[in-house]
């Protein structure tokens, strides 16, 4: 496979980026608009966005395994469905409490994801995502093995209890229901995981990633550790989907093997593709995406609702080669020059 | 032993279906250096036409040549019509794009022809033989030689003519193919034509065993990635011969090993394609290429 | 004296006492023009093959539109598209209450889906009306007041299988091959609690197969090479048309019972070949259309009438619609005994006052009962074998 035409230039830390007030101005509206929904949207919408943010993070993983790390991944629903199973593992069978599970599910996934790196070093491009595609594949079938039902409720799944706003709060007499708890819940998480992809992709590690990706060869002469970079990678992308299983987990109340098959994992390719590769914001852009796309396309066709997702995801891909983000890169910096 | 037997024979047969596919597969890639998600729909969808066309009369053969040359015709179209705008973008873009060729096929096919199951007919007699002990249908002997047929005819045509020459140098170094006066999009073009052309072979040899259904070729697609996988992608042998290897591991394995069971038979088979790949990055046949920026 | 006022006060007391009587009550979703229902089915995906059974549902209710509707109110029929994925159902089924407003959910599809929306319905006290699944779980009415099924259910099928082997081949080897998802399971449960004691003894193989495999062969060779003698055969209709053909061609000829999702004619005795159908035994509760036993049937040929006009795009070989209409009509019948109290409180209390209620495309004997306790509508199945042709019904009606 050839490598990617079109660069994806990380600005130096501290370069003068005209953008930057706009983009600063623009975080701040998001951040406010967020946390303003609560109050005007409803329970269901809310549920909604809370799976949006779970897409988001795990976006934000895949993309900096295969966006800026150049690995490509075509299992990581299979770390999706491990976080998802941690935490209902752990809140039903050993009572944790849901916020608990989060740090668990991203330990585990991160040490899995190492894990699988690890052997995947020897595998370039095709076979790594075959080896990734391998993976996705199988989940289902480890998640209804028999040997495994007393812990993973088999072909059953395994119901979860929803969480209930703090009762600091509730006593406070703050009209906050369970669904708005969780909202700001998944949201304060997806902040917190988006600034730490940020401060990483920024920095040396983000720089260390793309050079690999670009001139792996070159990379390594200049003393980085590809190895230890590329597993490092996978552990913390898988990591970051990890927790983002958990998330939705917790806003789904259930887990079930059905719904973390191959497709799933497909799906978060797509997101990363269409939202904008090896971009922060491009996770956010993916994930509301593949969450909204599919009610669009069953609403304009009952009868064949899925070609409607490809059309839409193929003018998508036209209308914009380098994503969401990339289109808007694009339109901030002709808006700039005169 | 009987039992053994037969499971291996199955395998065979089994094995022989996945690598009819995967060498329409393998054909994209070569031809391309993509991998084609939606190849499987596009065979399936090519299947249901010829089941069109022979429903409203039209005889086996004449029906099969048709769909041959449709599903070249079609092939050709994507990659001039949707693809050829995405020529300089990312290669995931592409793969993106057959991801969306793959729901469009799929949904496409179940809203025109429906979801019930269909029969297809086979070419070849239907009363299975009994050769030592073991049951052996026709039909599997007879799509194994189509398929090596197929598998000669790539092997003459990449090797020992020009246009496969140019087609294997598109794929690989376009810049300098353009230099030498290589048409290199048609090229793509022509890659992509034959490999519908041979995905709706495999698909017609695979209706009468699996029945034909828009969700037929699924689970084909899994095992044809497998054994293109253990095979090496750059190999139609290879790719075949994965296909054997993967049909004969999953069926002993599910038959043999207590604790997998069929359970994990498909994990099993999985996990030993990657295991493989560790020690053989790329396949058993397969050539590592070199990296070029 | 003016007797007029006292004459209008009498009327006016008269009018309003009866208009009291007659009020009319109603819960979101349901008013004098329409009631809303929601549903979701897998339009897409690997599970997109039941998609036509909200399809039917909704021309029945198109057809019943066209008729007038229900009391006069038409039919609002709401329906998403989940791809079988538990938190789309989820996603859909919030949507349909919470922002459709919808008087309640109808027919969701699959185990799975309706498991994870189980604790939600009955949380928010909404019905969730004859799911679309025969597990075992839905007629819980204690602990799951708002949950009811409609189809027999696969344990208590697969316990007459069973009982019915128990009787006639108490010495038999059974081999079992079973779709390794809930529905599998479900069927396997029920066969082994039938088989008792027996169960270790008489089961000498059992194996699975994923949705995602290509094909059951390996496994159908499997099962002959355990010498069983009898097999139940726990797969849906692609996969049993695959499993009956293999088994007929490696000469494995055991006393087969085939469970009733795959039972039918046109879809998977005819493309696996008849000839390698002879002597199956299933059991049935709705009338399979492609069965020769119902060609003249006044029933069957009132559905095809409806097929041709309101589904012309549906498969009149295809089981799964005779199904959606008659669960719809099943349906027709709640909304029509609740008349105007259209609260969901009255449509589940009538929902489970069903005594012997009868819809036409159901077989002969079988009918629909519920009670405060039972919330199990249809649990009488008939064992049938098929002769090469047409399915032949034997014994009596088994369940209540």
């Amino acid at each position: 496979m050839s490598a990617p035409r079109i660069e994806w230039v990380v600005p130096a830390a501290g370069a003068t980026d005209r953008h930057a007030i706009w983009k600063k101005a623009g975080a701040i509206g998001l951040l406010a608009l967020a946390c303003a929904l609560p109050w005007v949207s409803s329970d269901y919408s809310l549920f909604q966005y809370s799976q949006v943010y779970s897409y988001a993070i795990a976006l934000l993983g895949l993309n900096i395994l295969t966006g800026y790390n150049g690995q490509i991944s075509l299992g990581h629903g299979a770390f999706y469905a491990i976080g998802a199973y941690t935490a209902a593992i752990l809140m039903d069978k050993l009572g944790a409490p849901y916020w608990a599970t989060l740090p668990a599910a991203g330990a585990v996934c991160l040490v899995a994801g190492f894990l699988f790196g690890l052997p995947a070093l020897r595998l370039e491009g095709l076979y790594l995502a075959l080896a990734t595609f391998a993976l996705g594949v199988s989940m289902p079938q480890l998640l209804k093995y028999h040997h495994l039902e007393a812990w993973t409720g088999g072909v059953q799944g395994i119901v979860i209890a929803k969480p209930e706003p703090p009762a600091v709060l509730t006593n406070a007499g703050l009209p906050i229901n369970a669904d708005q708890w969780l909202y700001f819940f998944a949201l304060a998480v997806t902040i917190l995981m988006f600034a730490l992809g940020r401060n990483l992709m920024r920095g040396r590690v983000g720089r260390a990633l793309i050079a690999i990706r670009d001139h792996a060869i070159a990379a390594e002469a200049m003393g980085v550790n590809n190895a230890l970079y590329k597993s490092l990678a996978f552990g913390v992308s898988a990591m970051y989907t990890g927790i983002a299983g958990a998330l939705g987990a917790i806003a789904v109340q259930y887990v079930a093997p059905d719904s973390f098959n191959i497709f799933l994992s497909l799906v978060f390719l797509v997101g990363i593709v269409v939202g904008g590769l090896a971009s922060i914001s491009g996770a956010l852009y993916g994930a509301l995406f593949i969450q909204f796309v599919p009610n669009i396309a069953d609403d304009i066709s009952k009868a064949a609702p899925w070609a409607i997702f490809g059309v839409i995801m193929i003018a998508f891909v036209y209308l914009m080669p380098t994503g969401v983000a990339g289109a808007v890169r694009l339109l901030l910096a002709r808006r700039k020059s005169p | 032993m009987e039992g053994f037997l037969q499971q291996i024979v199955s395998g065979l047969a089994a094995g022989g279906i996945y690598g009819a596919f995967a060498l329409a597969l393998v054909m994209t890639y070569l031809a391309t250096s993509t991998v084609n998600f939606a190849q499987g729909e596009m065979a399936m969808f090519a299947t249901f036409v010829a089941w069109g066309l022979i429903q409203s009369g039209v005889p086996y053969w004449l029906a099969f040549f048709a769909t041959l040359v449709l599903s070249f015709l079609g092939g050709v179209a994507i990659e001039r019509v949707i693809l050829r705008p995405l020529e300089s973008a990312p290669v995931l873009s592409i793969t993106i794009v057959t991801i969306g060729l793959l729901a469009i096929f799929n949904s496409m096919a179940g809203w025109l022809f429906g979801y019930t199951v269909r029969t297809f007919p086979s070419p070849f007699p239907q009363s299975p033989l009994k050769l030592a002990g073991v049951v052996v249908s026709p039909h599997s002997l007879g799509s194994l030689g189509v398929t090596l047929a197929l598998i000669g005819l790539l092997y003459v045509f990449f090797r020992y003519t020009r246009l496969g020459l140019a087609m294997r140098a598109a794929a690989r170094y376009p810049m300098a193919s353009r230099l030498v006066g290589i048409r290199v999009g048609w090229m793509l073009a022509l890659g992509w034509g034959l490999a519908a052309m041979i995905g709706s072979v495999s698909g017609m040899l695979i209706a009468p065993v699996l029945f034909l259904d828009p969700n037929m070729m699924e689970g084909i697609l899994i095992y044809a990635f497998a054994s293109a996988t253990l095979g090496g992608f750059t190999s139609p042998a290879g790719a075949v011969v994965g296909g054997f290897l993967v049909g004969i591991i999953e069926n002993l394995s599910g038959t043999y090993i207590r604790f997998i069971g069929t359970d994990l038979k498909l994990t099993v088979a999985l996990a030993i394609i990657v295991l493989v790949l560790i020690f053989k990055p790329s396949g058993l046949f397969g050539r590592t290429q070199p990296h070029h920026t | 004296m003016n007797r007029k006022p006292l004459f209008v006060a009498a009327l006016l007391a008269a009018a309003l006492s009866s208009s009291v009587l007659a009020q009319k009550k109603y819960d979101p979703g349901a008013s004098d023009a329409e009631i809303r229902i929601g549903n979701t089915n897998p339009y897409s995906g690997p599970a997109s093959a039941y998609g036509t059974i909200a399809k039917s549902i909704a021309a029945y209710f198109k057809m019943l539109n066209d008729r007038g509707g229900i009391n006069g109110r038409k039919v609002n029929f709401i329906s998403y598209d989940d791809s079988y994925s538990p938190p789309k159902t989820v996603e859909m089924v919030r949507k349909l209450v919470e922002q459709d407003n919808v008087l309640f959910v109808f027919q969701t599809l699959g185990t799975p889906s309706n498991t994870a929306i189980h604790k939600y319905m009955n949380l928010q006290k909404v019905p969730q009306m004859h799911v679309a699944t025969g597990a075992t779980k839905w007629n819980d009415p204690k602990n799951f007041p708002w949950t009811m099924g409609w189809q027999p259910n696969y344990q208590s099928e697969a316990r007459a299988y069973a009982a019915h082997i128990l009787k006639t081949k108490p010495d038999a080897k059974i081999g079992l091959l079973f779709q390794n998802d809930d529905y599998g399971k479900d069927y396997l449960k029920g066969f082994k609690d039938g088989l008792g004691d027996k169960a270790r003894a008489m089961i000498v193989a059992e194996v699975s197969y994923e949705v995602t495999d290509p094909t059951v062969d390996s496994q159908i060779v499997q099962l002959q090479a355990s010498g069983a003698n009898v097999f139940f055969n726990i797969t849906t209709p692609k996969f049993a048309a695959q499993a009956i053909r293999k088994a007929y061609d490696i000469g494995w000829k055991p006393v087969h019972y085939l469970n009733n999702v795959s039972n039918s004619v046109g879809s998977v005795l005819t493309p696996a070949g008849v000839e390698k159908a002879v002597g199956i035994i299933s059991s049935a509760y709705i009338k399979d259309a492609t069965d020769q036993r119902w060609a003249n049937d006044a029933a069957i040929g009132q559905w095809r009438q409806f097929m041709n006009k309101y589904y012309p795009d549906g498969n009149q070989a295809d089981v799964f619609n005779v199904y959606g209409y008659t669960v719809a009509a099943t349906l027709q019948e709640v909304l029509k005994r609740c008349g105007d109290n259209l609260t969901r409180e009255n449509v589940m209390k009538q929902a489970a006052s069903m005594k012997g209620f009868r819809v036409d495309t159901l077989l002969p004997g079988i009918s629909i009962t519920t009670s405060a306790d039972d919330y199990a509508p249809i649990e009488s199945v008939q064992l049938e074998r098929f002769n090469g042709k047409q399915w032949e019904l034997f014994g009596e009606v088994l369940g209540k």
